[in-house]
Order: C-alpha cells, then sequence, then structure tokens
C-alpha cells in the first residue's frame, strides 16, 4: 500500500513537473505575473511529493517488505539499520530517487530563497529545473520503477553487494549526487540568462554560491570514494582513472572552472559567453556521467546493472538538454553583451588561463575514459586507457595550472603586473626550488622517479606563494604589527576560503606526490610467528582466527607491528566473507602517522599454516586527506562569506 | 567566423552523442580471444593417472570431430557449479568433451572426477605452471573452447558454462559446424 503511494505521489510530482515546466516559462516570454508565479507553489508541490515517495521507498526498505521486488533484490534482514537506509540508494532505481529528490530540494530552495530574483529569471530558471525534473521521473517511471511489486514475496532479500556495506560508501553517493545535481542549479540560471539574453553580476551572485556549495559536495563525495577505495579494496592505491571515477572528475573539473569564472563575472562582468558555457559544460558532465555509469557502454568496476534501454533513454535526456543547450548557446552567446576589457596579464588573465587548462585537462580525461568506445566504434579493435596515458597527459596539463596558482592572486583585476608579482614572490619560488632539489637528493637522485621532485617543489611553491598572497592581504611585514590581528580578523571569508582551499591543494599534491613515488610493498605468504619488513616495519603475523560479524564470518589476522626494534602499533586486518549476497572482502588494517600509512591486508589461509599477507608503506597518504579536507573546509568558509550567503546581496540591496 | 565558433560546442556534442548512440550496440565486455580461428596450440599433454594411459590429450586428438575443450582443476569451485552441465552435455551426445587438468594434483583430480561423475572423453594434464593453458590464453578456470573438425579454435567460453548458456549460445555453434 506505501509503495503504491509512493509509485502514485511519482506520477502526481510528474504532472506538477510539467505545468512548472511550461506555465512560467510561456509566463516570463508574455511577462504575466500570475503565470511566472505558479513556479514557486508548483515546486514546492513537486518536492512534497516526491519526497513521499522517497518516504516510501525508505520506509519499505526499513520494514524490509520483499514484496516490493527492488527491497528484495538489495536488501536483507539481517543487515544493519545503516546499510538498510543506505540500500535504498546502493541500487539503479533508489540512486535515480535519490537524485530526483535532491533536484527537487534545490528546486525548492530556488522559490524559497530566492524571493528577491527578478521574477522572469526565477520563472526560466524553475521552469528549466523542472524540464530536467519531467525528463528524470519519465526515465524513473518508465523505465526504472522503484516500487515494482514482487509476487510472491520471498522470505528473505538478496542483500546488498558487501563492498557496498561500508559507512564511507554509504554517504558517498547521496554526496556526489548533491554535487551532480547541484550544478543542475548554474546550469538553469544559465539557460535562463540565454533566453533572456542578459548576463550580468547579479545573475553570477547567485550562480556562485550554488556552484560552490555543489562544489564542495562533489569533493567530499570523489574524496570520500577515493578513501573508500583506499582502505576498502585493499590494494593500497586511492585513485585508478577507472571510468566512473572519472565520471564524477570531469564535472568537478569544469565545475571548478566554473567557480571561477562566475567570480569574474560578478567582480568584473567578463567573461560571460565562457562562463555560460561552462555552467552548460558542468551539468552536461553530470549527466553524461549518469549515463556512462547504467548504460554499460564502458566496462568499469563498479557500474550498475546495465540495460540499453535505460542507456537509450538517458542518451535521449543528454541529447534534448545538452544538445538543445549547446544549440541555444550558439543562437545567443554572440549576442551577450562584451563587458569588461582585461589585459592578458592580469587575475581575469590567469583565471582564464587556469580556466582553459582545467577545460583542456576535463577534455583529455573526457578523450582518455570514452577512446575505448570511440576504437570500437570505428572498428580500431578492443583497447583499454589505462593510467599511464591519464598520468602522462593529463598531469603535465596540471603542472603550469599549479604554477599559476601561485601567481594569479598576486595579480590585481585588470591590467596585472607580473613582474611585480614574481618579485614578491622570489622566496617561494627560491624555496621550491630547494624543496625539489632536497627531495631529489633524499631519494638518491636517479633511484626515486624524476616527477618525484617536480611534484614537491611545485607542492612548496603553492603552499608558499598562497601564504604570501595572505600575508599581502594582511599587510603582516609592511604595515605595524599592532594592527594585525584586526586585520586578519577583517579579512573576508571568502579570502580565507581561497587560502585555505588553494595550501590544502598544495597538501593534497605533496601526498599525492609522495604515495605515487615511494610506496613500499610486499606480498607473501606468511605463517604464524613470521615476520616481514617493509620500509622499515617489521610485521609480525602473532594470530589469525575467525570472528563473527552480523551478516558475515570473518578471518582477523593480527599484526604485531614494530619499528627500530620498539613497538609500533597492532593492526587486525580482516578478511570477511559475507552471507547473503555471498562475497568476500578485505578491510585494510591502517595505522596513520604524520609521514604516511602503515597498512596491511590478510587474505586465504594456504591450507599448511600461512596466510597471504599484503604488506605496505604508503608515504604521506594522510595528507592527501588532510588537503583534501582543507580544500572542502575551504569551500565551506567561503560560502559562509556575507557576501555570498545566498540571496544577501538582494536583500540588503532591497532595504537600501 | 566569430559566430561560427559559438557553434563548436554544439557539433561536438552531437560527434559525441553520435559515438554514444553506437557504444549502445556493442558490448564492451565482448573481448574476442586472438585465438579465435587459429588451430589450437600445439600440445602433447598425458593422461591423468588412474584413466586409460592412451586419454591423454595432444593437437592431433582435436582433427576429425567438433570438441568442446574445458579447462578445469579440482580446486576451482566454479568448476564443480559448472560441472551437473558438463555432465548432462555427455548425456545428450552431441560433442565429445575433452578436459585439461590445469594446475592440479592428479590424485585430487581423478578423486574429483570419480566423486562428481567423469564427462570426459581425453583427460590431459597441465600441471603448474600450465603451459599449455597459457597458449591458450587461459586467464582462469574454467574456460571452455569449441574446436571444429580441422582442428581450428572457433569459439571461447569464460567461466562456468549454465544450461543456458550451453542452449543458447554453445550448442548452436556447435550444430552449425557440425553441418
Amino acid at each position: 500500500m506505501i509503495a503504491e503511494l509512493g509509485h502514485f505521489a511519482l506520477i502526481l510530482a510528474l504532472a506538477v513537473a510539467l505545468v512548472q515546466a511550461t506555465l512560467p516559462m510561456v509566463g516570463a516570454a508574455r511577462n504575466q505575473r500570475q503565470w511566472m508565479a505558479v513556479a514557486g507553489p508548483a515546486s514546492a508541490a513537486q518536492f512534497l511529493f516526491i519526497a513521499v515517495a522517497f518516504a516510501a521507498l525508505t520506509h519499505a526498505y526499513v520494514t524490509s517488505d520483499f514484496s516490493v521486488l527492488n527491497v528484495a533484490q538489495n536488501s536483507h534482514t539481517d543487515k544493519p539499520m545503516l546499510y538498510k537506509v543506505a540500500g535504498v540508494w546502493g541500487n539503479h532505481e533508489g540512486s535515480l530517487l535519490l537524485w530526483i529528490t535532491i533536484l527537487a530540494l534545490f528546486g525548492l530552495a530556488v522559490s524559497v530563497l530566492g524571493r528577491n530574483l527578478p521574477p522572469g529569471l526565477k520563472a526560466r530558471a524553475l521552469g528549466v529545473q523542472a524540464m530536467i525534473s519531467v525528463g528524470f521521473l519519465l526515465f524513473i517511471l518508465l523505465t526504472s520503477n522503484p516500487f515494482a511489486r514482487l509476487d510472491p514475496a520471498p522470505f528473505n532479500g538478496s542483500g546488498l553487494n558487501p563492498l557496498l556495506q561500508d559507512p564511507g560508501l554509504a554517504f558517498h553517493p547521496p554526496l556526489l549526487y548533491l554535487g551532480y545535481v547541484g550544478f543542475s542549479m548554474a546550469y538553469s540560471f544559465a539557460i535562463a540568462a540565454l533566453i533572456e539574453g542578459r548576463v550580468d553580476p547579479a545573475w553570477a551572485r547567485w550562480v556562485r554560491p550554488w556552484t560552490l556549495a555543489a562544489w564542495i559536495f562533489l569533493s567530499a563525495g570523489i574524496v570520500l570514494g577515493s578513501w573508500w577505495a583506499y582502505y576498502e579494496l585493499g590494494w593500497g592505491g586511492w585513485w585508478y582513472w577507472d571510468p566512473v571515477e572519472n565520471a564524477s572528475f570531469m564535472p568537478w573539473l569544469a565545475g571548478t572552472a566554473l567557480l571561477h569564472s562566475a567570480a569574474v563575472v560578478e567582480k568584473r562582468d567578463a567573461l560571460k559567453s565562457w562562463t555560460i558555457l561552462l555552467a552548460i559544460v558542468a551539468f552536461g558532465f553530470s549527466l553524461l556521467g549518469t549515463f556512462l555509469v547504467r548504460s554499460g557502454v564502458l566496462t568499469s568496476v563498479h557500474a550498475f546493472a546495465t540495460d540499453p534501454a535505460r542507456g537509450a533513454f538517458i542518451l535521449l535526456l543528454l541529447v534534448v538538454s545538452i544538445g538543445g543547450s549547446f544549440s541555444l548557446y550558439a543562437a545567443r552567446a554572440p549576442w551577450l553583451k562584451m563587458g569588461g576589457m582585461f589585459a592578458p596579464v592580469s587575475r581575469e588573465g590567469a583565471l582564464l588561463f587556469n580556466n582553459v587548462l582545467m577545460a583542456t585537462g576535463a577534455g583529455t580525461v573526457l578523450l582518455g575514459t570514452l577512446y575505448p568506445l570511440f576504437a570500437d566504434a570505428l572498428s580500431l579493435g578492443k583497447v583499454s586507457v589505462g593510467p599511464p596515458f591519464f598520468n602522462s597527459v593529463f598531469l603535465p596539463l596540471m603542472v603550469p595550472m599549479v604554477v599559476a596558482m601561485g601567481i594569479g592572486p598576486m595579480l590585481a583585476w585588470k591590467r596585472g603586473d607580473l613582474a611585480g608579482a614574481l618579485l614578491r614572490l622570489k622566496l617561494s619560488m627560491l624555496l621550491a626550488l630547494a624543496a625539489a632539489a632536497a627531495t631529489w637528493m633524499l631519494q638518491g637522485g636517479s633511484a626515486g622517479p624524476w616527477w618525484a621532485a617536480g611534484g614537491m617543489g611545485l607542492a612548496v611553491w603553492l603552499a608558499l606563494g598562497t601564504l604570501a598572497e595572505w600575508a599581502e592581504r594582511v599587510r603582516l611585514f609592511r604595515a605595524p604589527l599592532a594592527g594585525l590581528p584586526h586585520r586578519i580578523a577583517v579579512l573576508p571569508r571568502s579570502a580565507w576560503g581561497m587560502t585555505l582551499t588553494h595550501f590544502g591543494l598544495a597538501v593534497f599534491i605533496a601526498g599525492m606526490t609522495a604515495s605515487s613515488a615511494w610506496k613500499s610493498e610486499s606480498v607473501q605468504t606468511q605463517k604464524i610467528g613470521e615476520t616481514v619488513t617493509v620500509a622499515g616495519y617489521a610485521f609480525t603475523l602473532t594470530d589469525a582466527h575467525e570472528v563473527a560479524g552480523p551478516n558475515y564470518s570473518a578471518l582477523e589476522g593480527t599484526f604485531t607491528v614494530a619499528k627500530d626494534g620498539r613497538p609500533f602499533a597492532v593492526m587486525r586486518p580482516e578478511k570477511r566473507a559475507y552471507r547473503q549476497p555471498p562475497r568476500p572482502t578485505t578491510e585494510a588494517a591502517i595505522h596513520g602517522t604524520v609521514l604516511g600509512d602503515v597498512y596491511a591486508v590478510i587474505g586465504d589461509a594456504d591450507g599448511k599454516g600461512g596466510y597471504v599477507t599484503r604488506l605496505y608503506f604508503n608515504p604521506l597518504v594522510p595528507w592527501m586527506w588532510a588537503g583534501a579536507a582543507m580544500m572542502v573546509l575551504g569551500g565551506l568558509v567561503s560560502l559562509s562569506d556575507r557576501r555570498h550567503r545566498i540571496g544577501a546581496p538582494q536583500r540588503a540591496r532591497a532595504k537600501a | 567566423m566569430r559566430r561560427s565558433l559559438y557553434l563548436l560546442p554544439v557539433a561536438l556534442f552531437l560527434v559525441l552523442a553520435g559515438f554514444l548512440l553506437g557504444g549502445l550496440f556493442l558490448n564492451p565486455r565482448d573481448i574476442p580471444s586472438v585465438l579465435i580461428d587459429r588451430p589450437v596450440p600445439e600440445m602433447n599433454l598425458p593422461a591423468l593417472a588412474g584413466r586409460p594411459a592412451d586419454s591423454g590429450l595432444a593437437s592431433a586428438d582435436l582433427k576429425g570431430r567438433v570438441s568442446l575443450v574445458n579447462i578445469f582443476g579440482s580446486w576451482c569451485i566454479s568448476c564443480a557449479d559448472e560441472h551437473p552441465t558438463l555432465m548432462r552435455i555427455k548425456a545428450q551426445g552431441v560433442v565429445p568433451i575433452h578436459g585439461i587438468d590445469w594446475r592440479d594434483d592428479p590424485a585430487k583430480a581423478l578423486a574429483w572426477l570419480q566423486r562428481n561423475g567423469d564427462p570426459y572423453d581425453r583427460v590431459g594434464v597441465d600441471p603448474a605452471p600450465g603451459r599449455t593453458s597459457i597458449d591458450f590464453g587461459v586467464t582462469g578456470a574454467p574456460e571452455s573452447f569449441i574446436v571444429d573438425k580441422a582442428g581450428v579454435i572457433r569459439y571461447k567460453h569464460v567461466g562456468p558454462i549454465t544450461p543456458k548458456v550451453w542452449e543458447a549460445t554453445l550448442l548452436p555453434i556447435i550444430v552449425e559446424l557440425n553441418k
């Protein structure tokens, strides 16, 4: 009964979305206020109906109602409650429902928070949002109904893929979707602006915080997924350039570029058509990711159960929405009024330079991800594109970007002084070169990879450049120290956000470089009592025995780890065998230090008293997570800036 | 000139969409074996101890009749899943099945066949490191190959043969080759 209610609510939501997609648009074209005003209540009703549907599916999961096919296929009574709830979005149908729930939530947010938006822009943006809703609601109702019944109902369900039964992964999809769907805001506003034929700083003031929020969610989602891969898959790695990872990375790159170019629109009224293009591209990549994951056109380690009919439907959505938007762009963008001019060497110039590099980076990732498909379609044979391609094409593109990141914030808007900026950065430059040289000496010259020195040099350059910019802002050495606390206190939060995020990226680069360059690993069969030494850490396997979990049994190994003869840690990795569905997972034991992660994995018994063990030392991996956390935190700090607060500028103006 | 630049995104997108549409009709997992339409690798594997001494497997044994070559091992869990299907295929009698016992202890393999039934005409033993299986391009057990009358590999199936795979895929190929 409740499931049918959910299904019915989705149909009602579709009807409301159809109204919301048409009436306000027509109203905006004819300048009829009442028609435009339909968008607000419609978005509230749409959210209400979709929330009811989402609650209905969640109810089915929580109560283990196996007469619902989706629940029977993806849940089990033995599952801990957290994973019963997470199971709602751990499958194709449910994840789409989550997608559309978030979309409706954003729609509601526009109508509630956007009271002071120009009515035409608001009506059109909500209309575009509703068009996306219509597409996805049709997709759910026609090809992926989460409320389909199963008769007779089985006694118990098939369970959730054990790899997904992990706290990290329970929250990975919602964060990722908040990011993906969040870019729909910038997209809807971009389309609305194209229809209106006007892009101005007020437009950018609206789009920026939403884009920033989406960027924060997407960053957090990607990092959480990467962290999960690191400790759960037990390979000691964290990024594999898998198509699905790339599917989330491409919108991130486009979104990062969008964030920076929207700043230029707001501050300098320039780069308008480029910003509009990026807004379309960022959401286009989000849709493309949805297509790649669910259509089965690429092989990936973590695709949903794929189905060509679903693939065809998303492709149709993609063609209508993105193809349509690009056509609209081609027709309208040339007529957008040119804004402020700027010299090539200027803050705008540096931002544009990095924008182009990021867009090119996203393009190369797209090319690498889809190359197997191109080759297959053109009968050039079956190929797979792996990390070597991405590392040798994408990473070099990021080098000039990081170099420019150090200089850009030092340049003035409109016309910058490159020589002056470099002069102020000479200390950073010298120390970066010194860090590169020191890295080279410490790794024993060509005993380590040549790029490690470059990576460390870049990290130091960016970190010091960012600090130098901060120091300039608070006039650390240029004004009396007495006023310093005040100058730090009045520094806007958006400036703090930038400093934190850029510094976080520097920390991340250091961690990424070190963990890729100097990882030590050892794979062997170890008997109880045997000791294996990796990177100075002596791992003694002292015990291995069976333990029982709620819905699995596990082999738990105990390693006593010593460093320099002194006890360092006791580590307990597990190899779990889940009962339903029967599938093994590894739970690596990780002991983090400032210098790196000591990482142990236990595998199968060899039947002769030995166990396959994999032992790693992953240098500076915690720096990566710390760096990523700083980037997300920087985003949050910037979002909390008064000037960014959603709707704040309009309200202030309304009072004046 | 400036106008046409704005058309670039939509043009690029349409090319991309064309490829994505084409991609829906291709199966990326359908990786052809390089050995398809090539003669079986040169081999002369000894018989499994406990079966007739002349029941080993050599390349020449695969000529003259369409046959199914199955890579298995007593240590392989999926092979045990597949085994009842092989027994049923043997009972149908449409095609002789030859086994390659891969990286296995011959005594355990014999006990395994005695316990689960023996569907094989010939069983060649390919002890570790499994040179012959490497020549066949085997990545894991079980894998099966359909070999035609001329001793040429015509089809490769990775993973266990289920009744569905047998009915829908393998049997039609064998019937076709037998014509």
